[in-house]
């Protein structure tokens, strides 16, 4: 793109965009310290929700199922996905574009009808509903969104590179392994990083799959607003945007000191 | 290698998740109810005393409970359902019989809600807490005091209105508007109420069976329909709510513990079951949810632990509704087929 | 040393896999098997079941009977349903739109922006998705209430006299339903005006275009595929959505998303449900079909 600066309204304008979408979030925060409970008018500074949420068992155990979930399903349908994805970009075999359709079911599909098809399918095989039905779920949806990405990171690979290493005597194995997925490892981790938020943020499918002691965050958030809304729920989300920053502030540091 | 080391993150955090989890099936509960609905007080007090831990699990309503158990959820110990869904349960063989040898403090619960209609002979469900739908307005921003369902219908409440999103509740309301039975099956009726309901359209300006007392608190909305912990909720933060049951009549529940077929730890959901009755847990649930107990010798326990509370738990129609007030209160029953009939009703009117 | 002189002893199972090693159809088929046989298993059947279960019937008390018969799709032909599904193509439609047009010009700034930045910048972009769903609505709700934040903020300024009614009308719905979905829109967007060189725009500019001229002819164009994989990604679960509409509408909407949970959650006909599930389904993959013909299906669609 060319290197002269925007023009000035466009600044103005992103600004502002960017204003509409983190104003929520700010406010969010600021509220989590407010000592009105329910939370309509600010009534002074406190801490106590913070140490509420602390003491709420059930929202500890939804974190614990939250995380559990999440990266179990983020990690199988990481490679499962990236296999896919090989497989799509760089081979021809039977039944292509029907696994290419196949795969893309679950982006189209809406998330009502997803949950739904699979609350029916594991009631009549009877497979009871828990944390192991709810992973199952999240691995469905998560395949084509890593496949997809890293089909795009795919698109550009110069195979030449591969073949140098073959042609030095490394099997494809090897090649693989050490020439491939290095190159491809940004888009497999950009996939798995998408991958790991729908299923943190994921309430429908989830809704439809969650069986006892099985409740995620989204759930449970869910219902502690229905009640009322107090400020506890807001202290949760301030401490997961913070925790969130602190990741991945760490992790643009450390890529920068490799760089 | 970069990669590694994020793969063996992962990994490591996974198994460390794994194994500070799960508990072992025998020491614990699986209780599903509605959420804000059993205090964590509670749970924590018996757990202490019995080592049983208790994962409580919630639904909003009680068709997505009798959803989720139709549609094979299982594993849950006990569960709290409505009148009307005991009932459906009952007809389904959903529930276990009750071994009442095992629930001595069933005779604190006041005799006026024992061998209810749903359930006769108490042989599937004990009393939790009761309470009625009603109708709720701040007094200081009304234009006029509302005395009767229809006076909802005046234009003087446009927008002004929060409504529980709720079909057999606000259908309901409608058909007592027309002088109908709440629970009629008969499709002229109904879309008599459906044309009436499309004309108070206007005047909602929410449906909220979550929270409608913000809606007032916060100035949105004026008056509603709701349940009575609702207002008591409004009531506790704002003195101007009152809550009263209209000349044409309201509604009145009774939400129960049962123990679904085939739970896993009978003996703890007895267990709880008769915990529960007890006066001072009991007492606990009365202190943190303003709803209305069906258990007398909690009422009467409370007297002494907690004077105050019982003095403003008896004055409010909220909690303690007058003899006047439960001679209008019809409660919500199955219609069976019916049922698509009220779905339909609520779909064509919210669709337009 | 070549691939031959590896000792077969060492790694016996190399002559199992000979097959494997040397067929690329082999490997595409290994490669593609477990998610063929994940997604045959956890979506193609659940999906074979809803199907079935469109076609019967619902039992007194809400179970489910098995007594075949097709009314449930006769019912989808009622004009009600016609208005709702409608109601819900239409928020999709607006959401989609207005997500294209607040999104294109954020999208645009970022892709000109040096390199560094623009990690930053979309980054930035997806922050907030990890926070709740729920929340940052209920953060909405705070902001357009009658004695909320805007309101407060304009009758402080003096700009207004009397609060706004945004909140619990379609506008609200709106707000929310483009907030959540202008990162879909943004990303895919930025991804295609990322890739349009330099070169191009400077040839433009040889030839005497003004920028608005290179604009329309060069930089838009080329953007498409961009824009059909952000509307993709918006338009099927806007239509589908029911949350935010409740939440943010005052639950006075029926949208089709409403409709099928009903079903399941409320009035237990399940079949019912069932087909208005394959509804639903059938005009998502119609739009997709068609979008993708025209423009492939790939890339444009990722960060």
């Amino acid at each position: 793109m060319s290197e002269k600066k925007p023009a000035l309204w466009l600044r103005i304008y992103t600004f502002l965009v960017y204003a509409y979408i983190y104003i929520p979030i700010l406010i969010l925060i600021i509220f989590s310290f407010n000592k009105q409970k329910l939370n309509i008018r600010w009534e002074g500074f406190t801490l106590q929700w913070y140490e509420k949420l602390f003491n709420d068992h059930q929202v500890l155990l939804a974190t614990r199922n939250t995380l559990l979930i999440a990266v179990i399903s983020t990690l199988v349908a990481t490679v499962i996905g990236t296999m896919a994805a090989l497989a799509l970009q760089r081979y021809h075999f039977p039944g292509y574009a029907a696994s290419e359709t196949l795969m893309y079911i679950p982006i189209v599909i809406p998330e009502v009808v997803m949950g739904i098809s699979l609350l029916a399918f594991f009631s009549l095989i009877k497979f009871k509903l828990g944390l192991a039905t709810i992973t199952l779920s999240h691995i469905a949806f998560n395949i084509p969104f890593v496949a997809l990405v890293v089909r795009a990171r795919l698109h550009g690979f110069d195979k030449s590179i591969e073949e140098a290493s073959m042609d030095l005597g490394a099997n494809e194995l090897i090649t693989f392994w050490r020439v491939t997925l290095p190159t491809i490892m940004p888009g497999v981790l950009s996939g798995a990083m998408l991958a790991l938020t729908l299923s943190l943020d994921d309430y429908v499918i989830t809704y439809f799959t969650a069986g006892p002691g099985s409740t995620t965050l989204p759930l449970r958030i869910f219902s502690m607003v229905r009640f009322t809304v107090t400020p506890e729920v807001n202290a949760l989300s301030a401490l997961w945007v913070a925790i969130v920053f602190v990741i991945l502030f760490i992790s643009e540091y450390a890529q920068r000191r490799r760089a | 290698m970069k990669k590694y080391r994020i793969a063996t993150l992962f990994i490591v955090v996974a198994l460390l998740l794994v194994a500070c989890g799960g508990q072992k099936a025998s020491n614990v509960l699986n209780l599903y109810a509605w959420s804000e609905y059993v205090p964590q007080a509670l749970l924590d007090d018996f757990t202490t005393q019995t080592g049983i831990k208790v994962n409580y699990d919630t639904y909003s309503s009680n068709e997505e409970l009798l959803a989720k158990l139709q549609a094979g959820a299982s594993g849950y110990d006990v569960i709290i359902p409505s009148d009307y869904t005991v009932a459906i349960m009952i007809k389904q063989g959903m529930l276990e019989e009750l071994d009442h040898s095992k629930i001595p403090h069933f005779a604190n619960v006041d005799a006026r809600f024992t061998n209810p209609e749903f359930d006769p002979g108490d042989k599937y469900t004990v009393p939790y807490q009761w309470g009625t739908t009603g109708l709720m307005y701040d007094k200081s921003k009304v234009p006029f005091e509302p005395s009767r369902w229809a006076d909802l219908w005046d234009p003087a409440f446009a927008n002004r209105l929060v409504v529980l999103d709720d079909g057999r509740e606000i259908i309901g309301v409608v058909l007592q508007t027309l002088g109908y039975d709440k629970n009629t099956t008969d499709p002229a009726q109904l879309d008599e109420a459906k044309q009436k309901f499309l004309e108070l359209m206007p005047n909602i300006r929410l449906f909220d069976s979550d929270s409608p007392q913000s809606a007032l608190l916060n100035g949105e909305a004026w008056a509603g329909i709701v349940w009575n912990g609702n207002a008591a909720l409004a009531y506790q933060e704002d003195p101007n709510i009152v809550y009263i049951c209209p000349q044409e009549g309201c509604g009145i529940w009774f939400d129960n513990l049962a123990i679904p077929k085939n739970a896993p730890h009978m003996d703890a959901a007895l267990a709880f079951i008769n915990y529960v009755l007890s006066p001072e847990a009991s007492v606990l649930i009365t202190e943190e949810f303003p709803y209305s107990s069906p258990n007398s010798a909690c009422l009467e326990y409370l007297k002494t632990y907690d004077a105050a509370l019982y003095q403003s738990y008896m004055d409010f129609s909220g909690t303690n509704p007058s003899a006047d007030f439960l001679a209008h209160a019809t409660p919500i029953r199955d219609v069976g087929d019916a049922t698509t009939l009220y779905d339909r009703i609520w779909t064509e009117v919210k669709g337009e | 040393m070549t691939t031959a002189q590896v000792p077969e002893k060492t790694f016996p199972w190399f002559s199992l896999t000979k097959t494997l090693r040397e067929s690329p159809v082999a490997q595409g088929l290994f490669l593609m098997g477990p998610t063929n046989t994940y997604l045959i298993v956890f979506m193609v059947i659940p999906l074979i079941l809803v199907t079935v279960l469109s076609f019967l019937s619902r039992g007194t008390y809400g179970e489910v009977v098995y007594k075949f018969n097709i009314e449930n799709y006769l019912r989808l032909f009622d004009p009600l349903y016609a208005k709702i599904l409608g109601y819900s193509l239409l928020v999709g439609f607006l959401t989609t739109v207005l997500s294209l047009l607040i999104g294109y010009p954020m999208a645009y700034y970022i892709a000109r922006a040096p390199a560094r930045q623009r990690s930053l910048l979309l980054f930035l972009i997806l922050l907030p998705f990890w926070t709740n769903f729920i929340i940052r609505i209920y953060a909405w709700i705070m902001i357009l209430r009658s004695e909320g934040f805007l309101n407060s903020f304009l009758l402080w300024i003096g700009v207004i006299h009397e609060p706004l009614n945004i909140l619990y009308t379609p506008t609200a719905v709106l707000i929310g339903m483009v907030y959540e979905f202008l990162p879909f829109m943004v990303l895919p967007l930025y991804t295609s005006l990322e890739k349009i060189e330099n070169a191009q725009l400077e040839a433009a500019a040889d030839l005497g275009a003004p920028p608005w001229k290179a604009f329309l002819r060069v930089t838009l164009p080329l953007s498409v595929p961009g824009m059909i994989a952000g509307t993709i990604l918006v338009f099927i679960p806007a239509m589908g959505m029911f949350v935010v509409p409740d939440l943010m509408g005052g639950a006075k909407t029926m949208l089709i998303g409403n409709v099928i949970r009903n079903q399941f959650l409320t009035a237990r006909d399940w079949p019912f449900g069932a087909a208005a599930s394959m509804l639903l389904m059938l005009l998502t993959m119609v739009f997709t079909l068609y979008y993708t013909r025209k423009a492939g299906f790939g890339e444009e669609l990722l960060l």
